[in-house]
């Protein structure tokens, strides 16, 4: 296998070397421009079509970024964080609190370049433009990370771990429990969750003073698809993260993280901060799960408890396990692929199985079985599968997909980051 | 401005009930050369992570160009300017030779995050220089032409450099070596010692070594301090310490100083 692998790869770096790096550049924006229209029209045994893929294709872009901001913290400074779902749902109350009526009860009424609808507005309300949202998300975010990181990020391996894992337990529960009841302040507004959330959109002045659409959903049926729109929306903020990425990954501070995740004793004798340079990761990756969290619930327009439960966050660290913790490409393609899987794949490919293969008769079928009357049912057993996915991976591949070189070599023979911490202080 | 450069007050370390260093007090003179010697288990090493900050002394004080250090963490201490090397080579494996070297420069940087993301002119600026200098060093330090190799693929030699590098990277006033030697073979061993006496001239470092070669000790060292059993039991030029009976009697044991 390794042999046909690295014959893949020098063909493939030949046929990258054909053609310079802003043609190709060139060629990939233009499809992906492109992509919503080509989805439109094709309709492929098991990867499917229509809106169904392009939607799903918006919702992979969106899980894309979450796993590039899980990266960052796993995969480049070495700390597991098993709670990743708490920053999604964090960016996403944010969207919820600064776009929708949610506040109106409270005497509050606010408008800034918003999309929402005047019999919304009339309602009262803070409603921020879906661009500052985002901003807001991201750094309100990010300031929760420094403050949930610096008491925990003194602890090493397994017990960060533990703590994350807690604390992404938590934070759903006070979302379940933020109302008057809970609180005495209506935060969260509890198990039903706040909607309306504005969509995504320009807003009315942006609208008619550069014609860009004003809100997403209204656009419908006008000019394009609004799944074309959310979809370049989420290409863009894709982008926008992989840049980031890439920027830190290259700089001072992606160096120190990467030394830290090699050798933290080595790396404070080098003179790194540890607790402020593992904290700026944290914050980082953050960053980039509530900039995510806040698109999901602008385009969902509505943000519920009970969307966050630990099964994300396993699914996030998995993207980024089965691409190749650290590289940045690596994990686009793992969290593109087990996403996809997630949303379309597995059911698409069961119907082909049940509709080809097996000799499926619908009528018999029993929908809380995996198997019944010859017909297949495996979305049931979605993370079944990916269980499978992941055990294959670590036999067969521990270092993912498409390891970053040094994670290889790291897999390969072990780190020796024995601590040389001093116990009795 | 003392002359001295270092100085512990009653220096003292225990583990749980263990005593790992005994109210030891030590001095580093400015611009000099001083090895600290002594058998296994005679507390060195524990003495230099208490230097470099890695572990918090029991009781006592460490003071460095004037200044109480005693407890700060071990970045804080880099920043001041003590560089170190590790007695197990402790590089960045998966790291070029050239990226350690960047690594040790961390603390004389300035790049924050948000710069970074953008890559204003000052840091692109920045990031060439420290290129430019770490290549510097690593041609210092006789690694000419091997930055882009990752450092677990050097050979052992070139590793021990390599530390050697990043440690300098820091820009150290007082550079600890944790036995520098160890593992080399005789002809490695008395580069060496050339390449110490080089840094003190190039470079006007001041030197505290940890060695077990005496041919090191002797030839490098200004005054050689002697650990046993966890406390200073001499001081000195090196020529008087070889002569010292308990300094004898702690590796030899006390026949040697009858018959000696």
């Amino acid at each position: 296998m390794s042999a046909a692998l690295a014959t893949f790869r020098s063909n493939a770096r030949t046929v990258r070397g054909a053609l310079p790096n802003w043609v190709w550049a060139a060629l990939l924006i233009g499809l992906a421009i492109i992509y919503p229209f080509i989805t439109d029209s094709i309709d492929l045994p098991i990867i499917g079509g229509h809106d169904n893929l392009l939607d799903a294709s918006i919702q992979t872009l969106g899980y894309i970024i979450m796993a590039l901001g899980l990266n960052i913290v796993v995969g480049m400074a070495g700390l597991l964080d098993l709670g990743y779902v708490a920053f999604y749902a964090i960016g996403a109350y944010t969207a919820a609190w600064l776009a929708s009526p949610h506040f109106a009860g409270y005497g509050i009424s606010f408008d800034l370049g918003s999309v929402a609808e005047p019999a919304i507005l009339r309602v009262g309300g803070i409603h921020l433009s879906i661009w500052l949202v985002l901003i807001a998300a991201g750094l309100l975010t990010a300031l929760v990370g420094v403050i949930i990181g610096l008491p925990t990020l003194r602890l090493r391996g397994d017990y960060l771990a533990i703590v994350t894992l807690g604390f992404g337990e938590i934070l759903p529960q006070v979302a379940r429990n933020g109302d008057t009841d809970g609180l005495g302040f209506n935060l969260t507004n509890g198990p039903p969750g706040i909607n309306p959330i504005d969509p995504p959109g320009f807003g009315h002045w942006l609208s008619s003073h550069a014609g860009l659409p004003a809100s997403y959903l209204s656009e419908q049926g006008t000019y394009v698809n609004f799944l074309s729109l959310m979809f370049w929306t989420a290409l863009g903020l894709l982008l926008i993260t992989v840049f980031c990425s890439i920027r830190l990954r290259d700089s001072r501070l992606g160096r120190a993280w990467i030394a830290i995740r090699e050798d933290e004793t080595a790396a404070a004798a080098m003179g790194i901060p540890l607790m402020r340079t593992k904290t700026w990761a944290y914050a980082s990756g953050a960053f980039f799960g509530g900039i995510a969290g806040a698109w999901f619930a602008s385009i969902k327009t509505g943000v519920f408890p009970d969307d966050f439960y630990f099964n994300i966050s396993v699914l996030i660290l998995c993207m980024v396990i089965l691409g190749g913790m650290g590289n940045v490409w690596g994990v686009v393609a793992g969290a593109a692929f087990l996403e996809y899987l997630n949303l379309e794949g597995i059911a698409n490919f069961n119907g082909w199985m049940n509709d080809h293969v097996l000799v499926c008769d619908p009528s018999k079928q029993d929908p809380s079985s995996v198997i019944s009357g010859g017909c297949l049912n495996a979305p049931l057993v979605t993370f079944g599968i990916y269980g499978v996915i992941i055990v294959l991976v670590m036999l067969l591949r521990p270092q993912g997909l498409f390891p970053e070189q040094r994670r290889k070599l790291e897999f390969e023979t072990g780190v020796h980051d024995t601590p040389i911490q001093d116990e009795t202080a | 401005m003392t002359t001295d450069i270092l100085t512990t007050r009653s220096l003292h370390k225990e583990f749980g009930g263990l005593l790992a260093v005994d109210h030891v007090d030590f001095t580093i003179p400015r611009d000099s050369t001083v090895s600290l010697i002594g058998p296994n288990g005679a507390g060195k090493t524990t003495f230099f992570n208490m230097l470099t900050g890695v572990y918090k002394p029991t009781s006592g004080q460490v003071e460095f160009d004037g200044e109480d250090i005693t407890g700060r963490p071990p970045h804080a201490i880099t920043e001041r300017g003590i560089g170190r090397t590790f007695q197990n080579i402790r590089l960045f494996q998966q790291m070029s030779a050239l990226e350690n070297v960047l690594v040790g420069m961390h603390a004389r940087l300035r790049g924050g995050i948000f710069a970074s993301v953008v890559r204003t002119p000052r840091i692109r600026r920045e990031e060439e220089r420290a290129r430019k200098t770490a290549q510097e060093l690593l041609a210092y330090c006789g690694l000419a032409g091997r930055g882009e190799i990752y450092a677990r693929n050097l050979p052992y030699g070139d590793q021990r450099r390599l530390e050697v590098a990043r440690a300098l990277a820091t820009q150290p006033k007082l550079l600890l070596l944790d036995e520098p030697t160890a593992g080399m073979n005789p002809q490695e061993t008395l580069d060496f010692i050339g390449f110490v006496h080089k840094l003190r001239e190039d470079r006007g470092l001041t030197v505290l070594l940890i060695e077990h070669d005496m041919r090191v000790v002797m030839g490098v060292s200004d005054r050689v301090t002697v650990l046993d059993y966890v406390a200073r039991i001499a001081e000195g030029p090196p020529s008087e310490v070889q002569k010292d009976p308990r300094v004898v009697e702690a590796y030899l044991g006390t026949r040697a100083v009858a018959s000696g």
